[in-house]
């Protein structure tokens, strides 16, 4: 995956923001990233972590489209206002995060956008890491027609009664039943959110009803370990992590 | 946010942002990932004014031990406040 590129080949791609109708028809900024050329290419909706709709995840989806991916990463925190993304991510966390159904409705829109692009292969997964993790596997559940999608660490798939909010009111393992697509998780041991304990009860929970996943549990790792702006960046396990990534993205997006 | 944990104070008072002093109306306490400093969680304090926008904000990201010595030095100082009569016995 990684340096695999061919030095004779063509490459090129435009990324810009763009506006997309979201959840109930509400007008929110994206980040869009296409390669250059007809295709035609699958697909992949990112969703930010909680740090916010950031340079990272921008840097994210520029590198799916290098691997040939038309990728768009939905401004969640648009509808609260405009700033820096961390002055955007404080305001966001302030008002208790933004609702679980909003999050469903705005990454539903942007897998249709990438449907309806007359150089889509017809295919579209979707990756979140951190908060976007566990917002991924939501999505997974509470929608129809994404082809895969990746769990990056995401916490609080499991969730206590106690942790249920208004706008967080339903744990997502309680809609594994639901599930629409198969799911890679990444994770690390050292991980506090989610411990490993509650990725096995969630690996537990998608054998029970029978669906199409593979978790990989990294030692020597804990939450983040992609960042390679924050300490918690682990060279050997993002590496592989992002080769599983590209390769489970591969096996179900891109035949 | 990661955790979800966060709790919120109305306060009453001034703060000095990027952009200078504004009226600080809230705090928001959150223990969650910082974005700066060296740590995977931290206490996470916002002073802001809703009202006048996301820019309007003082932030501090600290260590769960120094958090709690900065809670105690608090009710210490305003102790002490009471204990010199400066502090009217409204504010208590």
């Amino acid at each position: 995956m990684w340096n695999q590129l061919q030095t004779a080949a063509y490459e090129g791609m435009l990324a810009e923001i763009i506006t997309l109708k979201g959840h109930n028809g509400d007008a929110i900024h994206a980040y869009f990233a296409r390669p250059l050329g007809s295709g035609p290419y699958p697909g992949v909706v990112l969703i930010p972590h909680m740090p916010g709709w950031d340079e990272f995840y921008r840097e994210m989806a520029r590198r799916f489209t290098q691997h040939g991916y038309a990728a768009i990463c939905p401004d969640l925190n648009c509808r609260i206002g405009h700033g820096t993304p961390e002055d955007m991510a404080a305001m966001a966390r302030g008002q208790g995060g933004v609702p679980d159904d909003q999050v469903v409705g705005d990454c539903e829109a942007a897998m249709r956008y990438l449907k309806a692009l007359p150089f889509s292969n017809g295919k579209v997964g979707i990756i979140g890491t951190c908060s976007g993790g566990r917002q991924t596997y939501l999505v997974a559940c509470r929608t129809q027609g994404f082809d895969a999608a990746v769990d990056c660490w995401g916490g609080r798939v499991v969730m206590a009664q106690q942790e249920l909010t208004a706008n967080q009111p339903v744990a997502p393992i309680d809609y594994t039943k639901d599930l629409s697509c198969p799911l890679l998780g990444l994770f690390g041991e050292d991980d506090q959110n989610p411990p490993p304990a509650q990725v096995q009860q969630h690996e537990e929970e998608l054998k029970k009803h029978g669906k199409s996943y593979e978790f990989h549990m990294y030692p020597g790792a804990g939450h983040g370990f992609f960042y390679y702006d924050r300490p918690a960046y682990r060279q050997q396990q993002a590496m592989d992590g992002w080769q599983k990534v590209f390769t489970f993205f591969g096996r179900h997006l891109q035949s | 946010m990661c955790t979800g944990i966060v709790e919120t104070a109305e306060l009453s008072g001034s703060g000095k942002g990027a952009q200078g002093w504004f009226p600080v109306t809230q705090a928001n306490v959150g223990f969650d990932h910082p974005s700066h400093v060296a740590l995977d969680y931290a206490v996470l304090i916002d002073f802001v004014n809703p009202a006048q926008g996301p820019g309007a904000r003082v932030a501090v990201e600290l260590t769960a031990e120094s958090a709690r010595g900065l809670a105690r030095a608090i009710l210490t100082a305003l102790e002490a406040g009471e204990a010199q009569n400066v502090l009217a016995p409204s504010s208590r």
